[in-house]
């Protein structure tokens, strides 16, 4: 039976402390509307999309009011486009992603991933050509979201493609500088890059998932960072990894209850719930606030890594009783210009890139939403890229480099995207080269943890 | 199917009777009302049955929201199922 502290609770949740769901993602395959004519695919293309999700934005809504629950976004992931364009006699990559805009618009989602190839191992046909067309495609559309995987644990890393994400990275910087260089805060560069993520801008629909299917993405740093400030600082850190499981025990709960709403009324199955704590640049929905709750002066000082370690283990721990199935990303991101506590951190020197880089062999993504400076060259942007996909590749997780040169600016100016992409200051990088290494190409091995048979 | 109607803000007359008026004239029944006062704050708290509401929930949820508005205070309407979810396993 319910009682009063428990709906309270939930109200001051929503309310005062940000609870959200972050994401109804629809996932949606697009193999069967693969055409040797690019423009029949097209129009195939932008048919099934608009079949399948015309009112995933009428339903979310509804499920919002009805729950009282804030859905802040309705998006769509659809199969890696690399894959469909294989098929085509004119691989016209940006036309394609033209036709995946103008369907997103017309359904009302704010995003739409799937802008996608998957070259781990190498480049299979269609790859090479929507891996060059990313800068144009991101620069000419306003809602496609782009990936690329460059490595897995099972094949080790793809040098080829890390230096062609590099330039990737710097010309859809240069090509958007106008739009305070939107174009790579769309686009993100993965190692084991997991088929059911529902978050951007890395969503995509993989190849090993239904027709089409309904994935939900939780939220909730300023719930927890509540409820660590509310329980005082005379707890020891069993007890905090405790109290953090609780909430997120609540706070996924939520996002299973909505996910199996909107399968239903969708009539499309349930995937899994993404146990992520996804912060957003309003006060009090921060991921570095949660760990300065647990006792840190400021985020990416020395016990940084040590304190995420927790706070990632123990959302996954209390989040996936909660849920009947989870997946996607899972734990807690660390997006810098989406974060308050990391912005702040970052205009005050305590955070760098390479503290960030520590952080990210223990959370849930990788180097997400770091302004670097303008100048900075390819190389580099494709050695970042090499670094994380190492960690991921040895640790066996996902890691990711969404890095955005900031074109015309330097260390300490600011960059802003706005809304939920927030902004924040350009944070410096190394400036000695790695070009000689970045250029040699090839693959590095995969590791020994990947002989696991 | 049931909901529970949460008032949350400054204590003053006619609370009760706005939102139970509204309930009445969309056939909501109101099966258990409690309040209390909580860090100086008014909360009251319905349990309804909303199985024979003549109007759609969601813009039943919006009315009363709005009546919240014009009080002043934070009035929100939301299906049981919420609260089930997150606080029973």
């Amino acid at each position: 039976m319910l009682n009063e502290r428990d709906i309270l609770e939930t109200i001051t949740m929503i309310q005062d402390e940000n609870l959200d769901v972050r994401t109804i993602t629809m996932g949606i395959s697009l193999l069967d509307c693969c055409h040797s004519n690019l423009n029949i695919m097209c129009s195939k293309v932008y048919d099934k999309i608009l079949r399948y999700a015309r009112d995933l934005v009428k339903t979310g809504e509804q499920i919002e009011k009805e729950f009282g629950i804030p859905i802040i976004n309705k998006r769509i992931s659809v199969t890696p486009a690399a894959m469909i364009l294989a098929s085509c006699d004119d691989r016209d990559a940006v036309r394609l992603a033209r036709t995946l805009d103008i369907a997103a618009k017309e359904c009302g989602v704010n995003f739409l991933g799937g802008f996608s190839a998957l070259v781990q191992k190498g480049f299979g046909p269609g790859d090479r050509e929507i891996i060059e067309a990313i800068p144009q495609a991101l620069a000419e559309t306003e809602r496609l979201c782009s990936s690329v995987n460059i490595g897995s644990t099972k094949t080790g890393i793809n040098m080829d493609a890390v230096a062609l994400m590099g330039k990737a990275v710097k010309q859809a910087a240069e090509l958007t500088a106008d739009r305070g260089c939107i174009g790579p805060a769309k686009l993100v560069v993965f190692c084991n890059a997991p088929e059911d993520n529902p978050f951007m801008a890395g969503a995509f629909h993989g190849a090993g998932e239904p027709d089409c299917v309904i994935n939900v993405g939780v939220s909730g740093p300023g719930v927890v960072r509540a409820a660590l400030a509310k329980a005082g600082d005379d707890i020891d850190l069993t007890a905090v990894a405790d109290l953090i499981k609780k909430t997120a025990f609540k706070i996924t709960r939520m996002g299973q209850l909505v996910a199996t709403q909107a399968s239903e009324r969708l009539g499309v199955p349930f995937g899994i719930v993404d146990l992520s704590l996804a912060p957003t640049p309003a006060v009090g929905d921060s991921v570095a606030h949660i760990l300065e709750e647990m006792g840190l002066e400021i985020c990416g000082c020395h016990g940084t890594t040590a304190a995420l370690a927790l706070l990632n283990d123990a959302v996954k721990k209390g989040g996936v009783m909660a849920s009947s199935h989870v997946g996607g990303l899972s734990g807690a991101f660390i997006p810098v210009t989406e974060d308050a506590g990391m912005i702040d951190a970052a205009r005050a020197g305590a955070l760098s890139i390479t503290k960030l880089e520590a952080m990210t062999a223990v959370c849930s993504v990788g180097l997400d939403m770091i302004n670097i400076p303008g100048d900075t060259p390819a190389d580099v942007i494709s050695a970042i890229i090499a670094d994380e996909a190492a960690i991921g590749m040895v640790n066996s997780k996902t890691t990711a480099v969404r890095v955005i040169p900031a074109i015309g600016k330097k260390v300490g100016d600011e960059l802003d995207f706005g809304g939920l992409l927030g902004g924040g200051p350009v944070m410096p990088v190394s400036t000695y080269s790695p070009s000689k290494f970045i250029n040699r190409g090839g693959r590095i091995p995969a590791p020994m943890q990947s002989l696991k048979n | 199917m049931r909901a529970v109607i949460t008032v949350i803000g400054k204590d003053m007359v006619g609370i009760l009777a706005k939102v139970s008026n509204e309930c009445a004239e969309h056939n909501i029944n109101v099966l258990e009302v409690t309040q209390s006062i909580l860090q100086d704050m008014f909360a009251m708290i319905m349990m309804v049955d909303i199985s024979k509401c003549n109007i759609p929930f969601t813009e039943f949820a919006d009315n009363i929201g709005k009546i919240g508005d014009e009080m002043g205070l934070s009035i929100h309407a939301m299906h049981e199922d919420i609260f089930n979810a997150m606080h029973t396993i």
